[in-house]
């Protein structure tokens, strides 16, 4: 899987441009440009559901982040602590891949997953809910306290949105 | 192995960029790669070589597919990280109304 | 002239009127046929998310919210969670929460898999409208800019 390595190659290139630009409009387009990636590798992974979800929700992403920072002056960042960031940016890479190469030997090696439950949603998804897709029929009828959830993480995240931004202070 | 070992390559960038700026935009970016990262790898550990995608057609068996679990998690994450980033925004936006910065040395520096 | 012309040009304007309703209905057929093909109600809810916001953008905000003000975004927001909600409840008749009562039907058609169809459309409007209350509260909050700043 030669093409799943360039396009994740890709993806960390452009994080890395995201990261250390200074425009930040250039920053969040950069972000979009790490989420396309990621649909790509959604489709080369057989996540067709997965592909389509995430390439509107970025383009929805970006259009917030881009509200949130259009007509913003530029900051200045300091130059001088550059070299120092570099070194600890290492230090931290460094002991962060010590530590999960150690972790990621446990794991199955890639492309023969374990699926214990897996196989069994695959085996009666047709006959227990009777969708042809079973992602849908997973998180519809066999997980739909997970959507449940969701639902409700979803309806804060907006009442807060609200909250936060309502017109008018609080004024008695 | 090796593409675990770019996916967290990837989380590391994320948190890194997460702890070190001072920019709350920059945080936020930060933020999205790390969760980009986290959905790619879940999508990778149930991935079973040679499989089709989870949507039954004519012809093919149970055993002829990846893993559907980790996609229906993922599928939710992705509209939550949504979420919260757009609440993320909000709130970056009213203290820029109020401080009229993104710094955040300068944001404590102000409330005193 | 900035206060006279709300929006973007007579251009955007005259394609935004042939594109969004295609849009939407994109976003429908997704939404519809998520027990089938890729898709469902998250992909199709964001979809109709971005028709509305296609049209904030282009005609701006006063004309387009006069259509869709707050109310008809909470009334949908609330039937949306209130219809995911009864739809649980109702697999109480067969014993458990989010039982399958509905008849399964035949395999591979429309009308088929249940309650997977009827959920489908509670996801839809509640993420759909969610979102678009998220973009307009948004779009209507005036952020002073720094070159205002600067003038003064």
């Amino acid at each position: 899987m030669i093409e799943l390595h360039v396009v994740l190659i890709l993806m960390i290139i452009c994080a890395i441009v995201a990261m250390e630009i200074k425009d930040l409009l250039s920053s969040v387009i950069a972000l979009g440009a790490v989420g396309i990636g990621l649909t790509v590798e959604f489709l080369l992974l057989r996540a067709p559901d997965l592909a389509i979800t995430q390439l509107v929700v970025e383009i929805l992403s970006v259009i917030i982040l881009i509200r949130a920072t259009v007509g913003v002056k530029v900051p200045q960042e300091n130059i001088k602590m550059r070299l120092g960031y570099f070194i600890f940016a290492l230090v931290f890479v460094a002991v962060f891949l010590f530590f999960s190469k150690r972790a990621v030997a446990q794991l199955p090696s890639f492309g023969d997953p374990m699926m214990k439950i897996g196989s069994l949603y695959n085996s009666l998804a047709l006959s227990k809910a009777g969708a042809a897709n079973i992602v849908s029929s997973v998180i519809l009828d066999f997980r739909a306290y997970d959507t449940l959830g969701e639902a409700t993480v979803l309806f804060t995240a907006v009442i807060g949105v609200l909250t936060v931004l309502r017109a008018s202070g609080r004024k008695k | 192995m090796s593409l675990y070992i770019l996916c967290l390559v990837l989380f590391a960038i994320g948190i890194y960029c997460l702890l070190v700026k001072k920019n709350l935009v920059k945080k936020i970016v930060g933020l999205g790669i790390a969760e980009y990262a986290l959905n790619l790898f879940f999508i990778l550990l149930g991935y079973k070589s040679g499989g089709e995608a989870p949507i039954l057609s004519r012809g093919l068996t149970a055993n002829s597919f990846v893993d559907p679990l980790p996609q229906a998690l993922i599928l939710t994450s992705i509209v939550i990280g949504l979420a919260v980033t757009a609440l993320m925004a909000a709130i970056t936006l009213r203290l820029y109304e109020k401080y009229r910065t993104f710094d955040i040395n300068e944001i404590r520096r102000l409330k005193g | 002239m900035k206060e006279k012309e709300q929006g973007m040009s007579l251009i955007v304007k005259r394609i935004t009127r042939i594109t969004v309703s295609l849009i939407f209905l994109f976003g429908v057929y997704i939404m519809l046929h998520g027990h089938l093909t890729p898709g469902g109600g998250f992909a199709g809810g964001v979809i109709i998310a971005l028709s509305f916001i296609h049209v904030v953008l282009a005609f701006g905000k006063k004309e387009s919210l006069k259509m869709l003000n707050d109310n008809v975004v909470s009334f949908f927001e609330s039937l949306g969670g209130l219809l995911f909600l009864g739809i649980a409840l109702s697999g109480l008749i067969g014993g458990y929460f989010f039982l399958n009562v509905l008849p399964k039907g035949k395999p591979f058609d429309l009308f088929s898999s249940g309650t997977i169809i009827l959920s489908n459309i509670a996801i839809f409007l509640k993420v759909g409208v969610g979102l678009f209350a998220i973009f307009i509260a948004l779009a209507i909050l005036r952020v002073p800019r720094d070159d205002k700043e600067e003038v003064k």
